[in-house]
This record gives C-alpha cells, sequence and structure tokens, in this order.
C-alpha cells in the first residue's frame, strides 16, 4: 500500500488566497489541483511537502477561449475540457493531438493543464506543444502578475519559472499558425513519450513565414536549428527532410528503458518530418 | 484530522479523516463499500473508478479530503431499487465479465459513457474504457455489452 508521508491540507477559496498560503507558510507548501503528478509522487515518497493547498475550488481558473488572436487556457483546465472545446481543435490542433495521447480519457477528467506544465517532466506532450506554438505562461504572485514565455518557463527536469510563492494561472497561445500537428511515439496507449514532435507553422503565399518545433523527451523541448531552416522556404518534402535531419543531430535523448540514444534520435528527426507534413496539410 | 462531509450514493457520510487518506480507503475502509476496488495504487489500472461529482475519476489518485463538500458514486449506487441498470444487464448477457476485478470501474465507465454518448462507436467505447486495465483481457465482450447496453 502506497501512502503519503503525513501533511497538512488546506483549500484555497480565491487565488489571493492560496498565494497568500504559499507565502506564509514557506516552500515546503504545494499548491495540488488533479494530483495526477504530485500525488503518485508523494505515494512514492519521492516529494514530501509539509502542507497541500487544494486549488480545485478556484473554478474560475478552468476556462478555454479564443479572442480573435490570442486562445488563453486557465491553468485549472482539466485535459478532457480542453479536448472537448472544438475551437481548440481549429486554432491549434497540435494541442487536440497531444491532449489525445494524454495518459487516458478517466486521468484526463481529472489532470489539469497548469498542473501537467508545472510538473515539467522532460516526458509530458503539451510542454512541446506549447513550445511550438509560442505560449506564454502567465504567473501571479503577491507582487502582481508577470508573463514567462514557455520556451523560457522549464529550467530542467521538474523545475519551472514559477516561485515558490507563486502560481500558474494561465496559458495565453497566439495564433500565428495557420497549420499545427503533434506525434507522438509511445510503447502502450497512454504511456509516456518515447520520443514526440509538435509542429506549428505559418505558409503564406506557398512559402514558410514562421514555424515553430517542439520536442517530447529527447532533452530539449525547442528544435531552434530546424524551425530557422524552414523559414523562407516551400513546405515540400525536402524542406521538411532537411529540418528533420536538424532536429535529430541537436536533440539530447538519454537512453532509458524506453530505447537507446540512436533510436529516440531517429524518432527525433521522423516525427519533426510526420508533424510538419501534418501541420502543412 | 480533517473533517469530510460528503454525499456518496445519495446519502451524507461524514468522517474525520487524515489528509493523506486517499478516497479509495474512504470508500472501502471507512464506509463500507468495497465494490470500489484497490488495484495498482499508482492510477493505471483503473479498478478504483468512482464518479465524483459526476465524472469518473481514478479515486486511488483522490484525497478523500478533495471529495468535501462533492458527491461521489459509486457502483453500489449503480442500479435502480430492486433492479439493475442496463449496463450491469448487458454484462451479464454478454459474460462481460470473468473475475470481475475491473467490473465496477467498467460498469460505471459505460454508463458515464452512454450518458454522455448515446449510442458511441465501438471507437468512442474502446477510448471510454482505455484507462480499465482487465486482467482476463476480456475487452471484446466488454466492448460488446457496452454496444449492447446503448441499443
Amino acid at each position: 500500500m502506497q501512502v503519503p508521508a503525513p501533511f497538512e491540507y488546506l483549500r484555497a477559496t480565491s487565488v489571493e488566497h492560496a498565494i497568500g498560503l504559499l507565502v506564509r507558510h514557506g516552500p515546503e507548501t504545494r499548491l495540488v489541483a488533479g494530483g495526477h503528478s504530485l500525488l503518485p509522487m508523494m505515494k512514492l515518497r519521492l516529494a514530501a511537502p509539509e502542507l497541500l493547498v487544494d486549488i480545485n475550488e478556484l473554478t474560475d481558473l478552468a476556462y478555454v477561449t479564443v479572442d480573435r488572436d490570442v486562445l488563453r487556457i486557465g491553468a485549472l483546465t482539466r485535459h478532457a475540457a480542453l479536448l472537448a472545446a472544438p475551437a481548440v481543435g481549429h486554432v491549434a490542433p497540435v494541442l487536440h493531438d497531444a491532449e489525445r495521447s494524454i495518459a487516458d480519457a478517466i486521468v484526463r477528467n481529472r489532470g489539469t493543464v497548469g498542473g501537467s506544465v508545472c510538473q515539467a517532466d522532460p516526458s509530458e506532450d503539451l510542454s512541446g506543444a506549447f513550445c511550438a506554438l509560442r505560449a506564454e505562461a502567465v504567473i501571479r504572485g503577491a507582487q502582481g502578475t508577470r508573463t514567462v514565455p514557455m520556451r523560457e518557463f522549464f529550467l530542467g527536469p521538474y523545475q519551472t519559472a514559477v516561485g515558490p510563492a507563486e502560481m500558474l494561472v494561465e496559458l495565453r497561445v497566439p495564433l500565428w499558425s495557420t497549420g499545427s500537428a503533434y506525434v507522438k511515439v509511445d510503447r502502450r496507449a497512454g504511456d509516456w513519450a518515447v520520443a514526440a514532435a509538435a509542429a506549428a507553422l505559418r505558409v503564406a503565399d506557398g512559402v514558410i513565414t514562421d514555424a515553430g518545433i517542439g520536442l517530447t523527451a529527447v532533452g530539449s523541448f525547442v528544435a531552434a536549428e530546424a524551425e530557422a531552416s524552414l523559414l523562407g522556404r516551400p513546405p515540400t518534402e525536402e524542406t521538411f527532410a532537411a529540418a528533420g535531419r536538424l532536429a535529430a543531430q541537436h536533440c539530447r535523448p538519454s537512453a532509458d528503458q524506453r530505447g537507446p540514444v540512436d533510436y529516440k534520435r531517429h524518432l527525433a528527426g521522423e516525427l519533426t518530418v510526420r508533424a510538419l507534413r501534418k501541420a502543412a496539410a | 484530522m480533517t473533517e469530510v462531509r460528503v454525499v456518496v450514493n445519495g446519502r451524507v457520510e461524514r468522517r474525520d479523516v487524515e489528509p493523506r487518506l486517499l478516497l479509495v480507503h474512504l470508500l472501502r475502509d471507512e464506509l463500507g463499500l468495497t465494490g470500489t476496488h484497490w488495484g495498482c495504487d499508482t492510477s493505471n489500472c483503473g479498478a478504483c473508478v468512482v464518479w465524483l461529482d459526476d465524472v469518473p475519476v481514478k479515486s486511488c489518485t483522490v484525497l478523500a479530503a478533495m471529495a468535501d463538500g462533492h458527491s461521489v458514486r459509486t457502483v453500489e449506487g449503480l442500479a435502480p431499487p430492486g433492479g439493475l441498470d442496463p449496463v450491469q444487464r448487458a454484462f451479464i448477457d454478454c459474460h462481460g465479465l470473468q473475475c470481475g476485478f475491473c467490473t465496477p470501474a467498467m460498469l460505471l465507465t459505460a454508463r458515464w459513457l452512454l450518458d454522455h454518448t448515446p449510442d458511441p462507436t465501438e471507437e468512442e467505447i474502446r477510448t471510454a474504457i482505455a484507462g480499465i486495465t482487465c486482467r482476463c483481457t476480456g475487452y471484446a465482450n466488454i466492448v460488446k455489452a457496452i454496444q449492447r447496453a446503448a441499443s
């Protein structure tokens, strides 16, 4: 039987209340929403916070809105709600592709978008997708609100730009892309990625004018060299193959039970090509 | 200790619990509702599925304290008095269970699916139950049972 170490439990009644509790009780305090990353870590005693602040009642942080050129996703939005929002499928299909591959439908009923990115697991599916889209994280603290590009949000495995007395409140996605997609290889349905690629493209007059490529589980969430290679080129197989080669060359996968380095490098390249192909279709 | 007041299958229950108590153990050990099964403890197998505020969740990964002020439906609350829910009847008719360990979770998930998607495709059924492991690998009959219940 897996039992977390003892902790105190409080419920936040507002964002301000939650931040006040974080300030007052110090760095051994953790926010918990869906709990599908934190509670398993606590059961394995990999995490042992002294106080959990439950933010599940802050339902005003659960929303998905499209406002002309920006998609806003409240941090408490459940995965199932993001997947059920038809507008997201129109303006940022990469997010629906990624959501469909996260765990299973029952886990997606409880897990939250904000919780997933704050866990900062290198294999997490939305992180690369948000990086490809050049999304921004909206972070609230006692001093006010600040925004951090998702490409600067992840400081390392399980480390983010969110300070100990701050909370992520929104993900903001600028809608510049004309197409986007996420392609993943996993060992079985609902598993963590062996590798995956997210692509977002803006194509105008037969030329790629903007591009974002995110990678999952291969060392970095962004494939900058591959992105740069796409600009000013037509969206052809040749262009995509060159970008795939660069993504494979510059990624830094680690060998683990999901596969050796050369296999993951191969996947990074091939999945980049497939994601670009789908984004351009 | 923290006080939990939760409506379980329509009945108000109050308990003082440790904050670290998981919902699955509140249901089984404190309330005696052993129809909710406790399997892998890692939110993989899905044997512990219950409805929390009318949505299926894995109760091994929800704190009992989180259910305070909310409602829970377990398999014991599925059948109408003196009868069976159509999904229960269909699981019997289609031999949709063997050892029975995953069955409460399958039934609750099937009921939720059919409440929201009355005429699901086979793919929709398989997606809905993908988070529940049948150790007997009896998925074909489980899918048939859900299709039968839909019709």
